[in-house]
């Protein structure tokens, strides 16, 4: 490459070229690092998105219009056979849902016999997928609904099947859902089967990979996972995915485990979007630097999880957070659990086993995601 | 301005400042198309803002990338500054070398863009890796070529306006 040309001295042209590429490139790295590392830029792009939202219009009204057009001509056969078998599913629905909504009572009359706190109001709100983000290093999709429609950020996204994945970022009028198989998407979860806690995170190939459980783990080829819950982000027992091979390897002390989503996850469509109804429990300040002092001393944590029963009501995600450090005593899994619900004998004797130490390890992502939400 | 390329056969029109930004930002307006997971769509932005540095070396460079690698973060929601890293390079390169891409016909100029489009296509790379993201698999690659190929039709396209005759003929208005 030829080293530019030199100015002759009798031109202005200001900076020399390499003194000003110096100068951008510092930019470029000085706004990389305000936006990965301390987010602080959260307002400039919401601006910039606003500006550009007439020239994103311009461009996805074509392709609009060649999908629109291709539906148009998808056939009346299609669209009769697409609409007996909505009906049927309608009336399958219903009779579930009467059954449920019996349920539901008969649950909220005995949790309140046990004193035990109620189950998370959710509130949906409908949406649609409009396309997959461009950004070819992480897997994103756009919904057509924001903020207007009170969408908010670290909201669980849905479909018929199961969870599609989380909103992170949310503009006026569309929002940015990172997927479940995204790298950096965690997720706690529970074996269904076994009642195993872990945390499922993506591998990036479409696929999603359930972490720090032991060699010897209660997993098997074709378990379902559901969400556990704990994180207070996503209500429990959504299917998030089916496990498709599960690897033990004597020399290493986890078990590799693929597991395939259950949702459509790489397909547009119709998503439900999962919002709370009340805001999550306030984070106790002290308990991470508490914690953490103690993990560091040595002297683990037997009166952390006494201090988490004796009513604070902790919740989840920072109560386990500073236990992400591999080694976990059994004793630990209770801590996650919220101080009223462990008053409780049934949430006294909740299976307890080596997973709790994945689970904060997990629950510690997602709950920065909810603060930085927040 | 008269003659920039040796090899010409007719005299150019002075540039249009306002052509040159509108072909920018129509630029941007084709990076937004929704393609989905198609890795291999050209990077119409870089392609512009390229040749604008290779032709108008004096008017559009690194700030022009600046301010356009910043659109297309935003646009297309990666992470801020990783385009804009990238096409400040890509115009320090172009300005490097245009002087001497001008000496060639557009074919041999576009063979010439193929390492400037993989560097941008590498430093966003690098940079997304550093910061823990996932390999797109090697066909995010083949965008260098598609942009490249580009630089043909493209070269005569924003030329158009410039070759237009000095004297507006009543009879053929174009």
């Amino acid at each position: 490459m030829a080293t530019g040309h030199q100015t002759p001295p009798f031109f202005k042209r200001g900076l020399p070229p390499a003194a000003r590429a110096t100068i951008y490139l510092a930019l470029c790295f000085s706004l990389l690092v305000a936006d990965l590392r301390l987010h602080y830029l959260d307002t400039l792009r919401q601006g910039l998105t606003v500006l550009t939202y007439p020239l994103r219009i311009a461009a996805a009204t074509p392709a609009d219009f060649v999908r629109n057009a291709a539906n148009y001509f998808s056939g009346l056969a299609s669209l009769q056979k697409e609409n007996r078998q909505l009906k049927s599913h309608q009336l399958e629905m219903d009779s579930a849902l009467m059954f449920t909504r019996e349920l539901e009572r008969e649950n909220d009359n005995l949790r309140g016999l046990l004193d035990v706190s109620k189950r998370v109001g959710l509130r949906t709100t409908a949406a649609e997928i409009v396309y997959p983000s461009r950004d070819a290093f992480s897997r994103k999709v756009i919904i057509n609904k924001g903020s207007t429609q009170d969408i908010e950020p670290g909201s669980a996204v849905v479909d018929s099947l199961g969870l599609l994945g989380q909103v992170t970022r949310v503009f006026p009028l569309h929002a940015e859902v990172t997927l479940v198989s995204d790298k950096d998407q965690a997720i706690p979860v529970v074996v269904e089967r076994s009642g195993l806690r872990a945390v499922m995170f993506g591998s990036g190939s479409g696929l999603l990979e359930l972490k720090f459980l032991a060699a010897n783990a209660e997993v098997k080829p074709g378990d379902r996972i559901l969400t556990s819950g704990l994180d207070g982000i996503y209500a429990p027992g959504i299917p998030v995915a089916v496990v498709l091979k599960v690897t033990r390897d004597n020399s290493e002390s986890f078990a590799r485990i693929l597991c395939k989503p259950i949702a459509a996850v790489e397909r547009n469509g119709a998503v439900l979007v999962f919002n709370r109804i009340e805001p999550l429990p306030a984070r106790p300040s002290d308990e991470l630097e508490r914690n953490s002092r103690r993990a560091s001393s040595g002297r683990i944590r037997q009166r952390g999880v006494t201090e988490a029963f004796a009513g604070q009501s902790a919740p989840a995600e920072t109560a386990s957070a500073p236990v992400a450090t591999p080694p976990a005593p059994v004793a630990d899994a209770s801590a996650p659990a919220p101080a009223r619900a462990a008053r409780s004998s049934a949430a006294r004797s909740a299976p307890v086993a080596a997973a709790s130490a994945p689970a904060a390890a997990g629950s510690a992502p997602a709950g920065r995601e909810a603060r930085s939400a927040q | 301005m008269m003659l920039p390329t040796h090899r010409s056969g007719r005299l150019l029109l002075p540039v249009s400042m306002v052509f040159v930004w509108f072909s920018m930002v129509l630029a941007v307006i084709l990076s937004c198309i929704p393609v989905g997971r198609f890795l291999a769509m050209p990077d119409f932005v870089a392609l512009v803002l390229a040749f604008w540095c290779v032709r108008e070396p004096h008017r559009i460079g690194m700030g022009a990338g600046f301010i356009l690698g910043l659109t297309v973060d935003v646009v297309i929601g990666s992470v801020m500054g990783q385009h804009a890293t990238a096409y400040v390079l890509l115009a320090w390169a172009a300005i490097a070398n245009a002087r001497r891409l001008l000496w060639f016909s557009p074919a041999v100029q576009s063979l010439y863009m193929v390492p400037m489009f993989f560097m941008v296509q590498l430093v966003m790379l690098l940079l997304r890796m550093a910061s823990g993201g996932r390999f797109p698999g090697w066909e995010y690659f083949f965008t260098c070529f598609t942009t490249a190929v580009l630089w043909l039709p493209v070269y005569y396209l924003l030329l158009l306006p410039q070759m237009r005759p000095i004297d507006r003929d009543e009879n053929r208005p174009l």
